[in-house]
């Protein structure tokens, strides 16, 4: 759970979190674009060191840093496979250049976690409901997908409610063997789908009650407009696109295998 | 019995909810923890069979520390049935539903069986036996939650809200049933907001606010007290209601029992008479 609560929004004032959330998506995708290019650790690591500055100005690093936490065991488990990948395909060998290209597809991959928690951590669902609404996303569309996300932490805290009713009828989740802990979760999602299912027939009935759909046209009591520094984030976005293919097309990348 | 001591408890959100609660409730006892919305009462209930270990202080249940041992065998002792049936509902049948706590305890095959039929006749549900729990209605469904508590006949029986989606009939019988496991010995705990309920079956009332308890004592003391009720945004019984606007007259202020209540009032008008 603990990946899910490094990507929970909370509300507080700071730039970034007043950013136009189109533009950080712009920026989430460039940054996303950038790791895919390069498959170094030496770029990586810059693009790693990228978002530090937006973490600080939003004043977010404690949840920033839990979901780092939260994607550690993922890391760990995408270092090994690469890892063993290049031994057992290399005569059983372990060079450095195996263990340091295994740490870029594991930076890789942190590089594209933190982007994305950054992200979600400074924007609230509204605004990135609105930013659908007004990239012309029909507003169907754009409702399910805000409902989704707002019913993730309502879905948590459901979940632990069922756990510990069950846990109160002598049910023991972390009993036997791999099989059985499977079936164990039985009596825990059986009662988190149903009430999710009722739970969304209710909500369909109370917005239909209130009229939900009835015009073609809604309007918004807010609407997104760019300001000076969605400009400066496009800015910095386009700098770094610019500067990656740069790289990418004319500098050699060293690694750091050959300065040793 | 339960023995609390100093009781702290803080959620991972940093919410404080007990600040410092003891208490003891002893064998036998019923209880009624009452207070709004937010007061802690379901967070100090959580913590009698352990679903909820303390920050701080301690608690022992019939001289188990809860921090010792597991929710299971915890649970074997204290019984606790939560407020939303559907948190815990999931078996293809009401039968199956109730078997579900037995097995997990290790009971025989022919108990449970037994343990069934017992649980059902005792809450009305046994035309319900081979029915899916999710078409019964709500208040059905509440009774078979806590039918399948009931069944394993835990000392301690703890009910969060019980008295919610049930009618008057049902209500009554929920209160004779709670007398009926008093006289057996049973501890009972309940967790409540419906006054007209606590003070039909005038137990003892803890009355709790922002994590704290502000007061302890016999309901119909405690729910005759306007001053220490709307603390904690409760209103007073209606039958209170009515001896309290009566007591200029001469009317004593604490009733809360409708008998109780009748027989004053039968006793006033036949001394006017005379």
């Amino acid at each position: 759970m603990s990946v899910f609560d490094g990507l929970k929004f909370r509300r507080i004032k700071s730039p970034i979190h007043n950013l136009d959330p189109r533009m950080k998506f712009v920026y989430v995708c460039a940054a996303f674009v950038a790791a895919i290019l390069f498959g170094k650790l030496i770029p990586l690591f810059v693009l790693f060191l990228l978002p530090i500055p937006f973490v600080f100005l939003a004043g977010v690093q404690k949840e920033w840093l839990r979901s780092l936490r939260g994607a550690a065991f993922l890391a760990g488990f995408i270092f090994f496979v690469n890892l063993a990948s290049s031994f057992f395909t290399s005569n059983y060998t372990l060079t450095a250049a195996a263990v340091e290209n295994s740490a870029a597809m594991t930076l890789r991959f942190v590089v594209l976690v933190e982007s994305f928690s950054v992200f979600f951590l400074t924007t609230s669902p509204d605004h990135l409901g609105l930013a659908l609404e007004q990239t012309k996303v029909p507003y169907e569309f754009a409702f399910a997908f805000t409902t989704a996300v707002r019913f993730v932490p309502v879905l948590a805290e459901e979940a632990q409610t069922i756990m510990d009713a069950q846990k109160a009828r002598g049910l023991e989740l972390e009993k036997g063997g791999i099989l059985k802990r499977i079936r164990n979760y039985v009596p825990v999602l059986i009662p988190l789908i149903v009430s999710a299912i009722r739970r969304s027939l209710e909500l369909a009935e109370a917005m239909e009650s209130r009229a939900w759909g009835a015009t073609e046209k809604r309007t918004n009591l807010f609407a997104l407009r760019l300001h000076r520094g969605d400009f400066a984030l496009l800015a910095i976005t386009v700098g770094i696109l610019v500067v990656s293919i740069y790289v990418y097309i004319y500098v050699p990348i060293p690694t750091l295998s050959q300065f040793m | 019995m339960i023995e609390v001591e100093d009781l702290h408890f803080r959620y991972p959100n940093g919410v404080e909810a007990l600040k410092g609660v003891s208490l003891v409730i002893k064998r036998g006892e019923f209880v009624a923890i009452m207070g709004q919305n937010g007061a802690g009462k379901t967070t100090l209930v959580k913590h009698f069979n352990g679903l909820l270990k303390p920050s701080k202080g301690t608690i022992r249940v019939d001289g188990v520390a809860t921090t010792e041992t597991s929710v299971a065998s915890l649970s074997r002792n204290a019984g606790f049935v939560f407020q939303n049936p559907d948190h815990q509902l999931f078996s293809e049948t009401v039968e199956e539903e109730i078997a579900f706590a037995l097995k997990n305890f290790g009971f025989k095959e022919e108990t449970i069986e037994k343990r069934i039929t017992w649980a059902l006749n005792l809450l009305g549900l046994s035309k319900y036996r081979k029915t899916s729990p999710f078409l019964l209605s709500g208040g059905e469904r509440k009774r078979v939650a806590l039918a399948s508590v009931l069944a394993w006949d835990p000392e301690i029986l703890i009910l969060d809200e019980p008295t919610i989606g049930q009618d008057h009939q049902q209500k009554e019988k929920l209160r004779q049933f709670i007398i009926q496991m008093q006289t057996q010995g049973k501890t009972v705990v309940i967790v409540t907001h419906d006054v007209e309920f606590v003070s039909e079956c005038n137990p003892r009332v803890l009355l709790m606010k922002e994590g704290v308890i502000v007061a302890d004592g016999e309901g119909k003391k405690i729910l005759t007290t306007p001053e220490v009720l709307t603390k904690s945004s409760i209103v007073l019984p209606q039958i209170a209601q009515v001896f309290m606007k009566l007591a200029p007259l001469g009317f004593p202020k604490d009733v809360i029992d409708v008998y109780e209540a009748k027989e004053i009032l039968l006793r006033k008008l036949q001394e006017m008479r005379k």
